[in-house]
């Protein structure tokens, strides 16, 4: 057979981009006052859930941190006549893939298990999350492992600066600490704070599931409805506090610090500042301006500091997106001879994009296009739909978002995307941060713009 | 649960060869617009000579530079058009892979097949230093500065002698990176990086005739090359190594490790299953002695380790504070006694089936990406050279037995014949097991 021979002289033209039909969502409200959205995903016989319940980290009390992350964790300790193990067993039992995350706003439960588990995954699940046993035996072992995990992350350079660049961005704002909490909060909590707060949250009115999978919307919802129909939530319970995204951050001047590590054979990068909520009508120009600066491999940062430099195995940058203020963070772990040039070339890189050196219009098509062209690829599997859709639910985004993003985001022109970093990036904020060797880093970030460096302790 | 209720799991595929050597796999899967495309050559860390370890992972880097009609990064036009890549090096093999929308097959298959068969012009001394620099910073970013980083590495070179492939890892010794010639990137890519040496799947949203059109097209003109021949090693372990490794950690860990069976290889899914249900989850018997129950463990974890020349079986157990190793390796010992004794139960061989029935349920989810259906047809292809052994593949599991499972555990868990590793914090080298020789791995 004669072979059509290979044109190299230039990389072959894409084709029309073809369409895809985004997945239709259904909402529904049951009598006990829970959102419910289904999503039909045919592909393989599975099914996603996701409860989302309000308040994550962020409503942990002051001298609480680490409740709603253990609250989240305990939940799967129990429920009935079911131990801790028991709950394992069940679980393994349907092939379930049960996960909790504690976000800063929101804790989401997931569970994914084969369509026809669907209803024995739905009653464990709901048996979990609204009436877990929470018994103090369980509590006092969960609560102990966490101290050592913390005790453990000390040695991990990556968990030292997440929670040092927190505490640097937010200082004493709810947002300020990690979920995990800290080992003075933990030591001093108690079941009757966990009973509490799990009173307070878990309640059907602050929460939304989202059922995905191969099955028809009605037997989707029906499935939910069997299984957290008769849920009312505590009665009597305290009244949840203030969201953490209504209280406004202090304001934070330009600085660096550092946190020592022995002998370190990198040093740590964490460079930003507080920026914009995710509800910010700038969102896209936002995507766009962190995919040019540092948000994709071809990114001006991630080029420099890799490609060029090789000061390190790579660099991002991005949103750690939240209902209220949350950060621009550029991360990256450079080779510690390289230190101080790294933290320059990055907080070059931020300042330039603001206006000295404009996103080019190729830069811009390139970001534009890595955004849109291939975002069907999220919607593969139930559980990337039913995460996607309960991000929705968590930032009050309309259904349309998923069909509407394309357009959006196509829509971005250079002249945004220098407005928005002009507008949401500033150096006379800039905050770095540097996990590494004090030793031998210390002299040469005196160099920097950024003033004397702190010296800041572990803190776990 | 029933075994008949469970609905067929497959993963239907053709398979040609095309001229040159090349395997062309195609499963098509039209639910999202989206191709993946997938190819592995055969050549991993395995084929490396001591003193030169490193250099299949270094090289895999150099692939993203550029080829002779795309003198520069592989990941801008891909990601313009929308596509995601990546590749990864083990010990056995090196896989690439693009994930495209539809309208960009003819890209990715115009750009692996580009560097494929013209590398080498594009290939220059600066760049390859570059990538050497960028690998030491990923070596420290994932090793040397990572708590319990360089306990494989220490286990590795344990259990194989040094001059089975296997001694090392596929990050490989600093040192060796650092002395790497840019002399040796040619003989390498022409010996090892040839359509007879490789394997390629197109799955997702694409035609199978078109599939196999379009891979002719752009791969066929390439000359096959020579097959490398296969690595051959043995290794063996006379006694119990026990070493100690200081290390910037809080809390001390035992690793163990075991010589076991090659992938696939009788007694690889019955030591799979020992692992979970030894120290994997809740349920698993040493989760619920040492963490659940005696609350002197912080974590406990075992995987068999399925390797294309051997296999071994690795379990590790984190020290709650003030917890003894001594303490921890009876019990480790004590369990995998009443296991090699009695076998699992019937229920934990329910539990286990249902795990592995869902396990490959999920692994049809995606196409593309490491783990997803195209690279699970090359796994198939080029370990069995077989695409269809999915379906066996799941029946390793679903009809391995009680008794299989013990005697696997009591064959080769033997306590008499193993390495245990004592990682400690600095200073603290008298915490290890009595009788370890300390080891320093850099």
């Amino acid at each position: 057979m004669a072979r059509e021979p290979v044109d190299r002289s230039a990389l072959p033209a894409l084709g029309p981009p073809p369409s895809f039909t985004f997945p239709g969502i259904h909402r529904h409200v049951l009598p006990n006052g829970l959102h419910v959205r289904t999503v039909e995903h045919t592909s393989v016989p599975v099914v996603t859930f996701v409860l989302q319940v309000e308040g994550g980290s962020g409503a942990d009390p002051e001298t609480q941190q680490g409740l709603a992350s253990i609250v989240a964790d305990m939940v799967d300790e129990g429920t009935g006549s079911l131990s801790a193990i028991d709950v394992s067993d069940a679980l393994a039992r349907i092939g379930g893939d049960y996960d909790v995350d504690t976000g800063a706003d929101a804790i989401s439960f997931s569970l994914t298990t084969l369509a026809r588990f669907a209803d024995r995954g739905a009653d464990l699940l709901a048996g979990l999350l609204t009436r877990p046993s929470l018994r103090e035996s369980d509590f006092a072992r969960v609560r102990q492992l966490r101290i050592d995990r913390l005790r453990q992350m000390k040695d991990v350079a990556p968990a030292v600066a997440e929670r040092a660049f927190l505490r640097l961005l937010y200082g004493r704002h709810p947002y300020g600490h990690t979920a995990l909490g800290n080992e003075d909060g933990l030591r001093t909590l108690t079941l009757e704070q966990v009973s509490a707060f799990h009173a307070a949250m878990f309640r059907p009115s602050q929460s939304v599931l989202v059922v995905a999978g191969g099955l028809r919307h009605q037997e989707l919802l029906a499935v939910g409805e069997r299984a957290f129909g008769a849920w009312t939530g505590a009665v009597g319970a305290a009244a949840p506090p203030p969201p953490a995204s209504a209280i406004a951050p202090e304001p934070t001047p330009r600085r660096i610090a550092l946190v020592h590590r022995e002998a370190a054979a990198q040093s740590e990068l964490r460079i930003g500042h507080l920026a914009a909520g995710r509800r910010t009508p700038d969102y896209a120009p936002l995507l766009v301006m962190n995919a040019v600066l540092g948000g994709q491999f071809v990114s001006r940062i991630n080029l420099k500091l890799r490609e060029e430099k090789a000061y390190t195995y790579g660099a991002r940058s991005g949103f750690d997106w939240k209902r209220g203020l949350a950060p621009f963070v550029l991360s990256t772990s450079v080779h510690t001879a390289s230190t101080a040039d790294a933290v320059a070339d990055a907080a070059a890189e931020i300042e330039a994009i603001r206006g000295s050196r404009p996103v080019t219009e190729r830069e811009l098509a390139h970001a534009k296009a890595a955004l849109t062209r291939g975002y069907p690829s999220g919607f593969e599997t139930a559980a990337q739909v039913a995460r996607a859709v309960s991000q929705l639910a968590l930032y009050d985004l309309p259904d349309s978002y998923f069909s509407d993003f394309v357009s959006t985001v196509t829509a971005v022109t250079a002249d945004d995307v220098t407005r928005v970093a002009a507008n949401y990036l500033d150096p006379a904020r800039l905050i770095a941060l540097v996990v590494g060797d004090a030793a031998v880093v210390t002299e040469s970030l005196h160099g920097l713009s950024f003033g004397e460096p702190q010296l800041l302790a572990v803190q776990m | 649960m029933s075994r008949e209720a469970a609905p067929a799991i497959d993963l239907p595929y053709t398979k040609r060869t095309l001229d040159n050597g090349l395997d062309v796999i195609v499963h098509e899967a039209h639910h999202v617009p989206i191709v993946a495309v997938n190819l592995w050559y055969h050549v991993g860390s395995k084929n490396e000579q001591p003193g030169r370890t490193g250099f299949a992972h270094l090289f895999e880097h150099l692939m993203f530079e550029g080829s002779a009609n795309h003198d520069s990064g592989y990941f801008a036009p891909l990601q313009a058009a929308g596509g995601q890549l990546n590749g990864s090096t083990n010990t056995d093999r090196t896989n690439y892979w693009e994930v495209v929308p539809t309208n960009a097959v003819d890209l990715a298959l115009w750009m692996e097949s580009d560097r494929m068969a013209y590398l080498l012009p594009a290939l220059t001394r600066e760049r390859f230093e570059t990538q050497r620099d960028v690998v030491l910073n990923e070596r420290r970013q994932n090793y040397e500065n990572r708590p319990y980083g360089l306990a494989m590495m220490a286990v590795v070179a344990a259990l194989y002698p040094p001059d089975h492939p296997y001694h090392w890892m596929t990050i490989g010794s600093a040192d060796d990176i650092k002395a790497m010639e840019f002399e040796d990137v040619r003989e390498f890519f022409r010996t090892y990086y040839r359509p007879a040496n490789a394997s390629l799947v197109l799955a997702g949203d694409i035609a199978t005739s078109r599939a196999f059109e379009l891979a002719d097209r752009y791969f066929g003109d390439i000359p096959a090359g020579v097959r490398p021949a296969p690595v051959s090693a043995t290794a063996a372990l006379d006694g119990e190594r026990r070493l100690v490794l200081e290390d910037r950690v809080e809390l001390p860990r035992l690793y163990f490790g075991w010589h076991t069976p090659a992938m696939f290889e009788p007694g690889d899914a019955e030591l799979d299953l020992a692992a979970d249900l030894l120290a994997n989850g809740k349920t698993a018997r040493l989760y619920q002695t040492l963490v659940y129950e005696r609350r002197v463990a912080l974590d406990v974890s075992a995987a068999q380790q399925s390797r294309e020349l051997a296999g071994f079986f690795v379990l590790a157990v984190t020290a709650a504070p003030g917890a003894s190793l001594t303490d921890l390796a009876a019990a480790v010992d004590e369990e995998i006694g009443r296991l090699e004794a009695g076998g699992p139960t019937a229920a934990e061989m329910e539990r286990a089936e249902a795990q592995a029935e869902a396990q490959f349920v999920y692994h049809l989810q995606t196409v593309g990406g490491f783990g997803g259906k195209s690279d699970q047809l090359n796994a198939y292809n080029v370990m069995r050279g077989d695409p269809g052994f999915f379906t066996r593949d799941l029946d390793r599991y679903r009809l391995a037995t009680r008794e299989g499972v013990r005697a696997a555990a009591q064959r080769h868990l033997d306590p008499g014949r193993r390495v245990v590793l004592s990682v400690v914090p600095r200073g603290r080298a008298a915490d290890a097991l009595p009788g370890s020789v300390p080891v320093s791995v850099s």
